[in-house]
Formats: structure tokens, C-alpha cells, sequence
């Protein structure tokens, strides 16, 4: 399948943000779910967490919507992508939109809350008041408990897209969806992981256990892609003869294409440039992606010193070796109609 | 709606036979024409008349050789086989669409796309494993064969000429158009007679449109076994006496 490079793009920068939206949400869920809003004699307050998480709910958001928006340059008509929410009930791509619209709210919700709390941080709250009013205690309860949910089911909603579509055995395939998801949790990392070691006030304390994280989640990548690599170099392809229904005759050999000239079929769907490389291809995405990161992640365990460079390097290092891997998910799968083309 | 309305008893469609197409392209010409060449201008393509055009056409004819062992030696023989749209039963084109612009007709199972809600995300055809549907650059919009839904049903046009372009169109009547529901019709009749089959049905989106394979080669119409030019057998006692001399003259 021919690459498009509007498509790799938003797999991987929406990938990554909500690996991000997924993590702060489950961190609001878990670490700290009782930081959201009281309403105390009339003003709010907060509790402290790390600044990393309402930086990275901004990244987060930053890097889903330069996603969406790159994705929407894929289509023919931009201007009918409104469309696309319709057919839920059939489509994952429709599903996708969907699921990517509802994560919004309870992200904008959060931001809202963040927006909040920085003006309250400016006015320091009575906190030996007597509790009156709404008492907000459960919302980054509820709403980390939903941003979680939605961004893992944008994210499974893609890889379903591929997944789904039988005649490209290369994405027709349980590696895929699995792959999808935790490549996303990768990239999350990554960020989250840059954004602790910005200058902050709030430092996190579970900086060692998300390096931690980050050494499984890249060993665990690479292994999965090891793994779907293999078993997508083992796949059978279509022969010419299985294609037309004419196998039993004899051995089938295409001699003349229908046209002088290429057509879309063999334009989208003919690449083999990926192919003739995927060895190489497949080693640096490996590498940048998933070893060099690791290998920094525990440079940043041994030494925490480095642990403002590492993190940049990694992020760089992993995003671009992402980046190579899903270029090869394209690039590399093969559609069942160029068997009709003879490729 | 792209889900998929209810299994319907008319399932119109074609009935392709391997053994009589001669590879004309006269069916791709004609389906080209009717539905790109309607209006005064040029073709709707990338470069319709220059060194690279690159169009959409919903029927494309490909040509194979199919190598086949005999106890003469090996044969060739070659299969002109013409490739659209087979408006499967339960076509996963239909079903990604996120827009509903891909839709597969509850009353006769023709599978169109409306052209109006297309966003042109290309989906469809990745998911159709039998290259039915291409995109348009120059549209921004996926197209397909619509087995000629605006001649079949158009009453402006003689009875007879309401079939698909490509039909009328072929000179060896090696396309043919019906109910594949009903099995009583002709064309159901032709493929139970013939052994028509559905093209890579592991896919399960059970194709409409069958293909009648080529009926078995007699055993004579191949002495290409040797490539030795053979000797032609002549009696020249039976020539006239000017060819008589002219034979005995040259075989000195």
C-alpha cells in the first residue's frame, strides 16, 4: 500500500497524544483522584500534583488535534468530513470519529479545571474554612476515569480500520490492534516523560516507576513488531490463478496489464519500494524506536542527573523510530488485488 | 446507510464467460463512454489525450497465459478475463463507508455510491479485494460500476437496450445480465449448465456476478507441443502440370 504520509502522521501524532491523554487520565484515576474542585465558603480549591499533567493534557491536546486535522488531509472532500460521524453502527472509521469527538469533552473539561486551579494557586484559599456548597472531590475522579476510556477506544477504533480489511493480510492480522495500542501508550510515555524534567514547581515523585514503565512498554513493542514482522514475511500471498478462479487449470501467468499506463489500483496499492528495504527499515525502527529509548530510560534510573537530556533524546529517538514503523505498516502491506496486476 | 439492508430475492448482475471473450476491450470502451463520455469536452481524467492518462474505468480486461501439463507436453492457453464490480451479497465496501455514501440497494442488491456524500477516503477500495472501485483525483470522489442502473431501468430507451453498456457491447456475447436471484433465469440457468463460480469466495462477501470457466480444450487444437516446424505433407501428382514443373524445379 502507497504510504500516505497524512495518514502515518495522524496515526502517530494522535497515537502519541492519547498514549498521553490515556496516562494522565489514569493517573488522575489512580494517584490522585481526590485533586478536582471544592467548593469551600464560596471559593475552590485545590490539592497539588505534578505539573507535568496539566502540561501534558495541553500536549495531549495539541498533538490529537494536529492528528485529526493532518488525517482530514487525506480526504477528497474535507469539507464533508462531518459525514463521517454518521455510520457508527457499521464503520470503524466513522467509530473512530466519533470516539475521538466524546474524548474531547472530558479533556476540555479538564483543562477547564486546570484553568481554575492556576487562578486559584494565585489566590491562596482559606483551606481551615468549614466545607459549604458543592463539594467536587469525585471530578478528576470521573473525568481521568473517562479521558482513559476514551483515548484507549479512539486508539482501538484505528487500529480496527486496518485491522478489519481482509484483502491486506498485513493489517488483517491480531498483532495490529495490540501494536496500535501499545505503540500509542509508548508515545504517551515518552511525553509525559519530557514534560516531568521541564522546570516546574511540582516534581513527581513516580518519575522512576514511569521510566520503569517505559523500559516494558518498549521491550514489549519491539517484541509484538519482532512478531508480526515474522508472521507477515510468513503469510501466503494471492497467486494470479487463486485470483481469477482458474488454479486448477494450470499455473497462471499475467502477460498483458489492461492498460498501457499505471491506474489507482497499481498506484495506491502497488508499492514495493518498502519491500525491497523492509529489512533495514525494520532495524532502524527498532533501534531509534524502541532500544535506544530504553537504554536511555535506564541511563535515567542509574543516573537521574541526565535525566532532562535523556528524556529529549528519547522522545526524539522513539518518535522517529515510531515513526519508520508505521511508515513499514503501510508501505509494506500488500493488497490482494495486484495479484490480478500479477505483483 | 452502510449497514447492510436485508438479503433481497432480486440479485441483479453479470454473468462473465471466460471461454468466449476474446479480449476485444469493447466492453471497457463502452462502459468508459457511457459513463464518462455523456457530456461535449474532454474525458474527466488526468491527461485524458497525453503520453501518461490515468482515469477511472470501472471494467478493466486483463490477459493470462495458464500453463497446462498434458501427455502431448505443456500447452498454453490464454484467458482474457474482464474485471468490475461484482455487487457482492455482503460487501465490506459498503460496510467501512463512514458516510453512507456506499450503499448496497435493498431491491435488486445493486451496489452504488452516492456521489453527493462520498468525503473521498478511499476506505472502500481498500477494502474491495477484487479492485471494483477507483478513485477519482479530479472528483475527490470513490467511483464503481453501477451496472448501468440509469440504462436498465430507463424507460426512454427500446426494451432491448435496457442492459448494461458493457453487455450490449460485447461481440461474442460473452457477457450476460439477469436475476442471479431468480432460479429460474436465464443467466441462473447459464451458470448451473456451466459451472459458473464466484471469484475468491474465502473472502465470504459472496459475489453476484459469476464467471463461466473455459469449457475444456479438445485435444487436437494444440500441436504446438513441438516448437520444430513440422513438415507439410504435399502430392505432387496431383498438381496441375505448371505447379508439377515448378515443384520438381525447385526440389533440385
Amino acid at each position: 500500500m502507497r504510504p500516505t504520509f497524512s495518514i502515518i502522521l495522524f496515526t502517530v501524532l494522535s497515537g502519541a497524544g492519547y498514549g498521553l491523554w490515556f496516562l494522565i487520565g489514569l493517573a488522575l484515576t489512580t494517584l490522585w483522584p481526590h485533586c478536582g474542585p471544592s467548593q469551600r465558603g464560596g471559593s475552590f480549591t485545590f490539592c497539588v500534583y505534578p505539573a507535568a499533567l496539566p502540561c501534558g493534557l495541553i500536549v495531549g491536546f495539541a498533538l490529537v488535534s494536529a492528528g485529526l486535522l493532518s488525517s482530514l488531509g487525506h480526504l477528497g472532500q474535507p469539507r464533508r468530513a462531518w459525514r463521517a460521524l454518521s455510520q457508527w453502527r457499521s464503520s470503524w472509521l466513522s467509530r473512530e470519529g466519533v470516539a475521538s469527538i466524546l474524548t474531547y469533552a472530558p479533556a476540555l473539561a479538564l483543562i477547564v479545571i486546570e484553568g481554575m486551579r492556576l487562578r486559584s494557586a494565585m489566590q491562596p484559599a482559606d483551606l481551615s474554612a468549614p466545607a459549604a456548597g458543592m463539594n467536587l472531590d469525585g471530578w478528576n475522579l470521573a473525568l481521568g476515569a473517562l479521558l482513559a476510556v476514551g483515548s484507549a477506544a479512539t486508539v482501538f477504533c484505528t487500529a480496527h480500520i486496518y485491522a478489519s480489511l481482509m484483502p491486506i493480510r498485513a493489517w488483517h492480522n491480531r498483532y495490529v490492534v495490540p501494536g496500535y495500542l501499545l505503540l500509542g501508550l509508548y508515545g504517551g510515555a515518552l511525553c509525559l516523560w519530557v514534560l516531568e524534567t521541564l522546570p516546574g514547581t511540582w516534581r513527581m515523585r513516580e518519575t522512576p516507576g514511569l521510566l520503569v514503565g517505559l523500559v516494558v512498554v518498549a521491550t514489549a513493542s519491539a517484541l509484538l513488531k519482532v512478531f508480526y514482522w515474522r508472521q507477515i514475511d510468513r503469510a501466503p500471498t494471492v497467486s494470479a490463478g487463486h485470483a481469477i478462479g482458474l488454479e486448477s487449470l494450470g499455473s497462471v501467468r499475467s502477460f498483458e496489464q489492461p492498460h498501457t499506463e499505471e491506474n489507482y489500483l497499481t498506484h495506491e496499492m502497488g508499492f514495493v519500494l518498502a519491500r525491497k528495504h523492509s529489512r533495514k527499515l525494520r532495524a532502524i525502527a527498532l533501534l531509534a524506536g524502541f532500544l535506544v529509548p530504553a537504554l536511555l530510560a535506564l541511563l535515567g534510573l542509574a543516573m537521574p542527573a541526565t535525566r532532562f537530556a535523556a528524556g529529549w533524546l528519547a522522545l526524539v529517538s522513539g518518535m522517529t523510530g515510531v515513526f519508520v514503523e508505521r511508515w513499514l505498516f503501510f508501505a509494506e502491506a500488500k493488497h490482494a488485488v495486484m495479484a490480478y496486476y500479477g505483483r | 446507510m452502510t449497514s447492510l439492508p436485508p438479503p433481497a430475492a432480486k440479485k441483479l448482475g453479470l454473468v462473465i464467460d471466460l471461454d468466449t471473450c476474446v479480449g476485444c476491450h469493447a466492453c471497457a470502451v463502452a462502459c468508459k463512454e457511457w459513463n464518462d463520455g455523456g457530456d461535449f469536452g474532454p474525458l474527466p481524467d488526468k491527461d485524458p489525450y497525453g503520453a501518461e492518462p490515468n482515469g477511472v474505468w470501472f471494467n478493466r480486461v486483463h490477459s493470462y497465459a495458464v500453463e497446462q501439463a498434458t501427455p502431448q507436453g505443456t500447452r498454453e492457453m490464454t484467458v482474457h478475463f474482464p474485471r468490475s464490480c461484482l455487487h457482492c451479497e455482503t460487501p465490506a465496501c459498503v460496510t467501512v463507508c463512514p458516510t453512507g455514501a456506499s450503499y448496497k440497494r435493498a431491491e435488486d442488491g445493486i451496489v452504488l455510491v452516492d456521489a453527493d456524500k462520498c468525503i473521498g477516503c478511499q476506505l472502500c477500495s481498500w477494502a474491495c479485494p477484487y479492485g471494483a472501485r477507483e478513485y477519482s483525483a479530479q472528483k475527490g470522489t470513490m467511483q464503481k460500476c453501477t451496472l448501468c442502473v440509469d440504462r436498465i431501468y430507463n424507460e426512454t430507451l427500446d426494451e432491448a437496450d435496457r442492459q448494461p453498456a458493457c453487455v450490449m457491447a460485447c461481440p461474442t456475447r460473452a457477457r450476460h445480465f439477469g436475476d442471479l436471484g431468480d432460479e429460474n433465469s436465464p443467466i441462473s440457468k447459464l451458470v448451473a449448465e456451466r459451472g459458473g463460480y464466484q471469484l475468491m469466495p474465502e473472502f465470504g462477501y459472496q459475489p453476484v456476478n459469476k464467471y463461466l470457466p473455459p469449457r475444456p480444450r479438445r485435444d487436437g487444437c494444440n500441436a504446438s507441443a513441438s516448437n520444430a516446424p513440422r513438415e507439410e505433407k504435399l502430392d505432387a501428382e496431383k498438381l496441375p502440370g505448371v505447379l508439377r514443373w515448378l515443384d520438381r524445379a525447385l526440389s533440385r
